[in-house]
């Protein structure tokens, strides 16, 4: 966490590290309840990682301070998002390829 | 003569932190690709499959048409809540030093290392009733999956375990023996060991959805 704290100051934080908590509860009960609806695979999984990706942003953002943190670790972590990115891109450009292959091999 | 490493508590000029923050956020980057390559994979083995999980349930003995007809989300879930509440006791050590209130930090952190071990007694009984019905991970692509995504997950707990466990332990001999310098150092050490210790609760949380609910 960026720069010094006060105690007082730490005391603040640790109420909304309590807040994080409920919430984290809260969304961890609502994930379960939704994916007893019986939705298509599509969308379950989209509502699923919005969920996730809510939760996450909670942890990284307030336990792991990165609402406070330098432009360095930022940078890092945007590199790091970077790559995964490129990753997945190269994964979907497979599964892509395939379907067209296994399209062309069907009308052939 | 004793080497005083630089920037060990004080923040680089260039950087603004101080080495142990950039260092694990650097070993964290790497652990994104990680783990984020085996997510990819399990969404190109899903992606392909014929059918999903592709096995029959162990008591109907039915073709299986999701996820927690195999797997147990009522165990899942209370990993879930368990690994959250130890994030949470993980932070408030950090902030017990910070408030120079080292019984809470030993109080905080030993619940830490109880919850994380509580997770691998779950995962242990999870993971127990799946070889119980003789199904492995070369049983079938889903559970290979499964069995390769929540182990490596259950390898990162047990060494967060282990060195929240130095902490606690040994460890805490820089703060009750050290000065205020070594104090600063001790409560870095324990930011730096958060740091690990909430992105294993990260990965949980994208982990339990993706595998046992969708």
């Amino acid at each position: 966490m960026a720069g010094e704290m006060t105690i007082e100051e730490v005391k603040k934080h640790v109420r909304v590290y309590l807040y994080v908590f409920g919430a984290l509860l809260a969304l961890t009960l609502v994930t379960v309840a939704v994916s007893r609806f019986d939705v298509s695979i599509g969308p379950a999984l989209v509502i699923a990682l919005v969920i996730a990706l809510v939760k996450g942003a909670l942890v990284a953002m307030y336990f792991m301070h990165l609402i406070s943190e330098k432009q360095v670790i930022m940078w890092v972590l945007l590199s790091a998002a970077a790559f995964l990115l490129c990753m997945f891109a190269l994964f979907i450009s497979a599964l892509v390829d395939q379907e067209q292959v296994a399209l062309l091999m069907h009308v052939a | 003569m004793e080497l005083q490493i630089p920037y060990e508590v004080t923040p680089r000029r260039d950087t603004g932190v101080n080495n142990a923050k950039l260092g694990i956020w650097l070993f964290l980057a790497s652990e994104v690709m990680l783990f984020g390559g085996l997510f990819a994979a399990y969404i190109f083995l899903r992606m392909g499959a014929d059918a999903w999980p592709g096995m029959e349930t162990f008591d109907t003995h039915e073709m299986a048409t999701r996820a927690d007809q195999i797997l147990s989300v009522p165990l899942a879930t209370l990993n879930t809540v368990i690994l959250i509440a130890s994030s949470v006791t993980m932070v408030l050590s950090w902030a017990s030093l910070k408030m120079n209130n080292f019984k809470g930090f030993k109080l905080h952190m030993g619940l830490t290392i109880l919850l994380a071990l509580g997770f691998l007694v779950v995962k242990a009984f999870e993971y127990g009733s799946k070889f119980g019905h003789h199904v492995y991970p070369e049983t079938n692509i889903f559970l290979a999956i499964y069995f390769v995504l929540t182990g490596l997950h259950a390898i990162h707990v047990t060494g967060g375990i282990i060195v929240n466990a130095y902490f606690w332990g040994p460890g805490t001999k820089m703060w009750l023996n050290g000065n205020a310098h070594d104090k600063a150092h001790f409560t870095n050490r324990i930011e730096v060991a958060g740091l690990y210790w909430h992105f294993v609760d990260l990965v949980w949380i994208f982990l339990f959805p993706m595998i046992y609910l969708v």
